[in-house]
């Protein structure tokens, strides 16, 4: 028997084009040909009444094709931007146009869309429209919108997008009799996605076939193609997007259309070519979605023990000046606080604000980073007031592992249940103090405190909802050649999804893993697809694609089985070849049973000769057999019932300088529970990569807004996402495999895990080091310098 | 109004090339839309990035910060010349493949090139080397972990062809 | 983030560069462009003409000179960092340049460039300032040297006239016996600082520049003051500002934690190379 392949570091497929700089990214699309550039006039201003747009000027520069501003847009492309996802609670959703009509609601909303012989030119263009604006006071941060003294829409009174409550039990009730109460205010600052890639779209429309060709660097392919094809009048079938190579997303790729989406596609068509708009950095700053801030009002209710005996938590989402992705982000942080405890009693309330300030949709971790904080500085908070270790207050509270499923009484992201489907809290926090050495870390302390130093610990653990529905599908065709050809519909931006789609594809047919090739995010070969997001690539499309490669087996071995005269339950596929178990001379290879699959009029190479109807098949018989269809493929989906808790513990421990007050990471541990491994190597490497921008959240980016709006840090000199010099030299990693009984395979989403407790976990160890509570994040050094003063006097 | 516009050769990864450009085509424009070596990745243009990072006369160098007319007494080289003739990767590409170096890739060409040149000065860094070579290139994928364990392990490819070549002559 | 049109000229020669220079009251010089083109970029400048004078021959020297050693305008970062001369003529300059942005950065961007840019978070700024060093240039009436002291008037602003090229930045020696040393604090390795201190000593007399604590490089006489106060001495001279990165309060004490340190560090050099090299 070949090996397994799931739960192998095998190497990646897609390295090879990439390390060879073959790949194709969207700014790469169609480099062969004369495409023509488009530039995006952006407002200055952060709240301002259009009055005038005057494009004359522009004309006149050599290279300008066109120049298109709200009124130059007709019929549904005219109306506003798709709110993606309703809530009945979002009672004041409000969506932004493709290009800004009358109004102009945060610094970067785009005015005018220039196209032209290139990009230099493009931006030529757009330096040269006038625009008269009436300036409207704005409305920035948190602070300001609830305070409501300014608004952000006329007709959204208090700011308020959206007011959610939910409760389990009487937390009130529970709290007011509680032993021991504590109350905390936290608040965590706006950061972003920031991918190394920015945005980008190509399109060409086709006036023979017509058709419409849309490349863009997107989370989900077939959302784009069912937006523009909307806003465009076209049929579904007349809008092909391909997903090109993605330079990364995190999140920010998910929201869509984006205008840029809209308006490439509707220049290609008017102006006849093939045109390209790529983001520039400046752009990505201003005009691609933020998250993360959030301030949060906790009150709990514990015993001695420091067991939960009701949490109260108020919190404040500021979700920048529109609304397109709804409400998921504050409703995750709402439910995914909980993490791997019963809190008894529970009530959340969240309220969504406007703000003059780019739209907010999610970030890595999506909610879940600012929810695990709330708990966990909690969690931190109860310890410290009863004098307890700061692991026992957690292990009192945690869901024990025979209580699963376990339902937490809220309804998730998705409106379904929050129901955990498995997990081992016990086993993780024992792991994790191993690695990070908790129970020696105070004698360290102790040590360095003698020589002057200071250090600190600090840990957190998070349960994350993953692989949420509806839906993914998977085609999977075995060519004659024997090659298998395997299609899911969701993207990839650098998942390794062509690596570990094709290890499944090969354990489940026995082909050689090199014979499988997989596309991902391309409408035309997987027309059915949601998207990827939350974690849910490997959970959704590999449960999928391995339910798809077992329907193509289950016809192979069917085929087979006639072929060879034996039957089904005797034949094994070892690498690509369908033998008698036993008799290994009776054999047929993959590629014939491709070929008998299909019964053919016509031979066109040596081949299909064998599947000619005069050479194939019972003459009593149908050639093609009731209930079947030509070819050898499989096609599946997988839409689970809810969604699979992946859990985790990080810790680390720092130090800080008595002086400067730099803070150093000196170990960062990381306790992973994603079910069963398909590749390690992979799940690592999210993990590492989530804890670096988990550190970057934690320590140095932020966006700095000033009060009149402008972001005061729209580059990558003063947006401070780290360089292998600020983050950790190793990172401990130790894996639990916790099957998830929900999905064939056993496994649970690791795309997200790395970043969610990083502001937890730092502010816990900073606290720690310095004895001063810690309730902002991020924190720099000058501002715990700050807090410093503020506490000694 | 029109642009003047410059002729320009450039000389890349071995090849020469004739191009006709306005003054301000940025060097990384000019390689990925008019050379159509698309391997050089363009993440910032302000030079903090270094995706962007060629070697010019075999100095690692930001190409978004050089005008294409400033590049023409130079040799470039971009990441598609660091595959050897006959299409098999270079200890630094082989390391990236091996060690996980990569998740999207958009960065990668930028490290290649750097860690190229860094090698060479440095065939046998150390740990803190290794880390301080690429001390000048984000990535927002891998977390560097493993890009600095490709460092390490493209110097152990490195001085293993050595050996069997100087072994072979020898 | 793109240029805005410019006209471009690579004259062979630096009497060519300035008479272009002289007929276009819009030109910049281009040298490194690790400073000019991301500005350009950012359409923050928009200059008519850009003098490229990466072709004039000559320019790259690095010379040892009386009482000093001298940089070419086009000698690189990375070229001045490298040469032995330069660490032993005056040591202060490679301490300092090893905190100038990255190494690809340091490839191309040019010391004397970095000088000319003027940026008061700058590290060669403070060093030659604080060295009493100076910059060559050559105009339409001929060379001049114009001193540190008279080098930097303004935020990113320098004496230079328009049309006057610089061709060589003087670093004086560190004269035997003396002492320098270089720290700085940048919120990530190899950002500019949020404060930066350089010091000379040189028996009683103890001199400091900073960086990123004024518009201009700043340097402080703190001859003569006793080790416990030289940090409150220096900031009784400065008069450092709060932006995104850093509260004036925190750069304050940055410049206090520094002073002291960098001092010691300097007399420490000092004290090993009494003995040893000389
Ligand atoms: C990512 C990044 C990080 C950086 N970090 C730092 C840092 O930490 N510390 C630091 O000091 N610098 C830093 N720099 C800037 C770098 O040091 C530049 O190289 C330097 O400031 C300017 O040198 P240049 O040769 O590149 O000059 P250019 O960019 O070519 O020119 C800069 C200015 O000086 C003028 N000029 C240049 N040379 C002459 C001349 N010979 N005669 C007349 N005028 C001239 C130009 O007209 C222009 O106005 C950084 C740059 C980048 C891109
Ligand atoms: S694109 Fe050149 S450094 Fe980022
Ligand atoms: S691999 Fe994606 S940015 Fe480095």
């Amino acid at each position: 028997m070949t090996t397994k392949l799931m739960g192998q570091g095998v190497q990646r497929v897609e390295d090879q084009r990439f390390l060879r700089g073959l790949g194709r990214y969207v700014d790469d699309v169609a480099v062969e040909q004369q495409v023509l550039h488009a530039a995006v006039l952006r407002s200055p201003h952060a709240h301002a009444r259009i009055l005038d747009i005057d494009v004359a000027d522009v004309l006149d520069v050599e290279g300008v094709h066109a120049v298109y501003t709200y009124d130059d847009l007709t019929g549904p492309m005219a109306e506003p931007l798709p709110l993606l996802i309703p809530h009945p609670a979002l009672t004041h959703g409000r969506t932004q146009y493709a290009l800004a009509k009358d109004e102009v609601n945060y610094v970067g909303e785009a005015i005018a869309f220039v196209v032209a012989e290139d990009r230099y030119v493009a931006e030529d263009a757009v330096a040269r429209i006038r625009v008269d604006y009436e300036f409207l006071p704005p409305v920035v941060g948190i602070a300001a919108a609830r305070a409501a003294e300014r608004l952000v829409h006329d007709d959204v009174p208090g700011n308020v997008g959206a007011r959610l409550e939910q409760e389990v039990g009487d937390a009130k009730a529970a709290i007011a009799r509680a032993p021991h109460t504590l109350s905390l205010d936290l608040t965590v600052e706006r950061s972003a996605c920031m991918p190394m890639e920015g945005r980008g779209t190509v399109a060409r429309w086709d006036p023979d076939l017509h058709r419409l060709q849309v490349w863009t660097s997107t989370q989900s392919s077939t959302g784009v193609r069912a937006a523009v094809a909307v806003k465009m009048g076209l049929g579904l079938g007349q809008v092909d997007v391909v997903t090109p190579d993605v330079g990364g997303g995190f999140g920010v790729k998910i929201n869509h259309p984006w205008p840029e989406e809209l308006l490439v596609p509707m220049a290609a068509r008017a102006l006849g070519r093939t045109v390209k708009f790529t983001e520039d950095r400046r752009e990505h700053f201003i005009s691609s979605a933020h998250e993360r801030g959030q301030v949060h009002h906790i009150e709990v209710g514990f015993d001695d023990d420091g067991r939960l005996l009701g949490l109260d938590v108020e919190f404040w989402h500021d979700h920048g000046a529109f609304t397109p992705y709804g409400l998921i982000v504050p409703i995750i942080t709402s439910t995914q606080l909980l993490g791997p405890y019963k809190p008894q009693n529970y009530r959340v309330v969240f309220e969504s604000l406007y703000t003059n300030t780019v739209m907010v949709t999610p970030y890595r971790g999506a909610g879940r980073p600012q929810g695990c904080y709330a708990m966990e500085r909690t969690m931190d908070a109860i310890a410290a007031y009863l004098g307890k270790d700061r692991t026992e207050v957690r292990a009192v509270n945690f869901i024990q592992p025979d209580e699963f499923p376990y339902d937490q009484g809220l309804i998730f992201q998705d409106g379904r249940e929050l129901e955990y489907d498995s997990g081992d809290y016990p086993a993780s926090l024992e792991k994790i103090k191993a690695l990070v050495g908790w129970d020696e870390f105070p004698a360290f302390q102790a040590e360095m405190a003698a020589q002057g130093r200071r250090v600190g610990i600090g840990l957190a653990c998070y349960v994350e909802g993953t692989g949420v529905g509806p839906y993914e599908g998977a085609h999977v065709h075995i060519e004659t050649s024997g090659k298998v050809k395997v299609a899911t519909g969701l993207t990839t931006q650098g998942q390794g999804h062509a690596t570990v789609f094709a290890q499944l594809v090969a354990d489940e047919l026995g082909c050689p893993f090199e014979d499988v090739e997989v596309v991902t995010g391309d409408t035309r070969r997987m027309p059915y697809a949601v998207g990827t997001f939350a974690s849910r690539a490997a959970v959704m499309s590999g449960s999928a694609i391995h339910l798809a490669a077992k329907r193509a087996k289950e016809k192979v071995l069917k085929i087979a089985a006639e072929a060879l005269e034996a039957d089904e339950k005797d034949l094994q596929i070892v690498d690509g070849v369908v033998s008698v178990k036993g008799s290994p001379g009776t054999s047929i290879d993959l590629g014939t049973v491709s070929v008998l699959s299909n019964p053919l009029r016509y031979a066109f190479d040596e081949a299909s000769k064998a599947a000619t109807q005069f050479s194939v098949g019972d003459p009593g018989k149908p050639p093609v057999p009731e209930d079947e269809e030509p070819g050898l493929e499989g096609k599946d989906f997988y839409s689970p019932e809810r969604a699979t808790f992946a859990s985790g513990m990080h810790a680390v421990i720092v130090e800080t300088d008595p002086d400067t007050a730099e803070i150093t990471i000196l170990k960062y541990a990381v306790v992973h529970d994603c079910g069963k491994l398909i590749n390690p190597m992979i799940v690592e490497g999210q993990i590492h990569g989530g804890v670096a921008q988990g550190v970057g959240g934690a320590l140095y980016e932020r966006m700095a807004y000033d009060e009149s709006g402008q972001l005061l840090n729209a580059s990558f000199m003063d947006f401070l996402m780290p360089y292998v010099t600020e983050v950790p030299d190793g990172i401990d990693v130790d894996h639990l495999e916790t099957a998830s009984p929900l999905n064939p395979l056993g496994i649970k989403g690791a795309g997200e895990a790395g970043v969610i407790p990083s502001a937890a976990v730092f502010a816990a160890a900073i606290e720690d080091a310095e004895g001063i509570p810690i309730t902002a994040m991020p924190i720099s050094p000058s501002e715990l310098f700050t807090l410093r003063q503020e506490h000694s006097s | 109004m029109s642009e003047e516009l410059h002729d320009v050769r450039l000389t890349v990864n071995g090849a020469s090339h004739e191009i006709r450009v306005p003054a301000r085509r940025l060097l990384s424009d000019a390689l990925r839309h008019d050379l159509r070596l698309t391997g050089t990745h363009v993440g910032c243009e302000h030079g903090v990035c270094g995706a962007c990072t060629v070697l010019v006369d075999g100095e690692p160098m930001r190409a978004c910060l050089m005008f294409a007319v400033s590049a023409v007494d130079h040799e470039i080289t971009t990441v598609e010349g660091l595959t050897h003739a006959d299409g098999s990767l270079s200890p630094v590409q082989q390391a990236f493949a091996e060690c996980h170096g990569l998740q999207c890739g958009f960065c990668t060409p930028g490290f290649l090139t750097t860690i190229t040149a860094g090698l060479r000065d440095n065939p046998q860094p150390t740990h803190e080397e290794a880390r301080d070579m690429i001390a000048g290139n984000l990535c927002r994928c891998t977390g560097y972990q493993n890009i600095v364990k490709a460092v390490e392990r493209a110097a152990e490819l490195g001085s293993e062809a050595r050996t069997s070549t100087t072994g072979g002559a020898s | 983030m793109k240029p805005a049109p410019f006209d471009y000229r690579r004259p062979g020669s630096i009497a060519e560069a300035v008479q272009i220079l002289a007929g276009e009251p819009n030109a910049k010089v281009l040298a490194g462009g690790q400073s000019l083109v991301p500005l350009l970029s950012m359409r923050l400048a928009a200059p008519a003409m850009l003098v490229d004078i990466n072709a004039i021959p000559g320019l790259d020297a690095i010379e040892v000179e009386d009482g000093g050693v001298r940089i070419g305008a086009l000698a690189r970062h990375a070229a001045v960092l490298a040469s032995p001369d330069v660490r032993r003529v005056q040591p202060l300059v490679p301490m300092a340049l090893a905190h100038v942005a990255h190494a690809t950065i340091r490839n191309r961007g040019t010391t004397v460039g970095s000088l000319i840019h003027a940026d008061a978070a700058a590290e060669m700024p403070v060093v030659l300032s604080l060295l009493g060093g100076s910059v060559d240039v050559d105009g339409p009436s001929g060379r001049r040297t114009i001193p540190a002291s008279e080098l930097y008037v303004g935020p990113l602003e320098s004496s230079l006239h328009h049309d006057e090229i610089a061709v060589s930045a003087f670093f004086p020696a560190l004269a035997p016996g003396a002492g320098v040393a270089f720290q700085e604090l940048a919120r990530r390795h190899g950002d500019y600082a949020l404060v930066g201190a350089a010091a000379l000593v040189e028996g009683e007399s103890v001199e400091v520049g900073y960086l990123s604590v004024s518009d201009v490089p700043t340097v402080v006489d703190l001859s003569g003051v006793d080790d416990a106060d030289l940090g409150e001495a220096a900031l009784a001279q400065l008069e450092p500002a709060d932006d995104i990165h850093a509260t004036a309060a925190y750069r304050a004490q940055l410049v206090r934690v520094l002073t002291g340190k960098v001092v010691r560090s300097a007399r420490e050099w000092a004290d090993q190379h009494a003995e040893g090299a000389r």
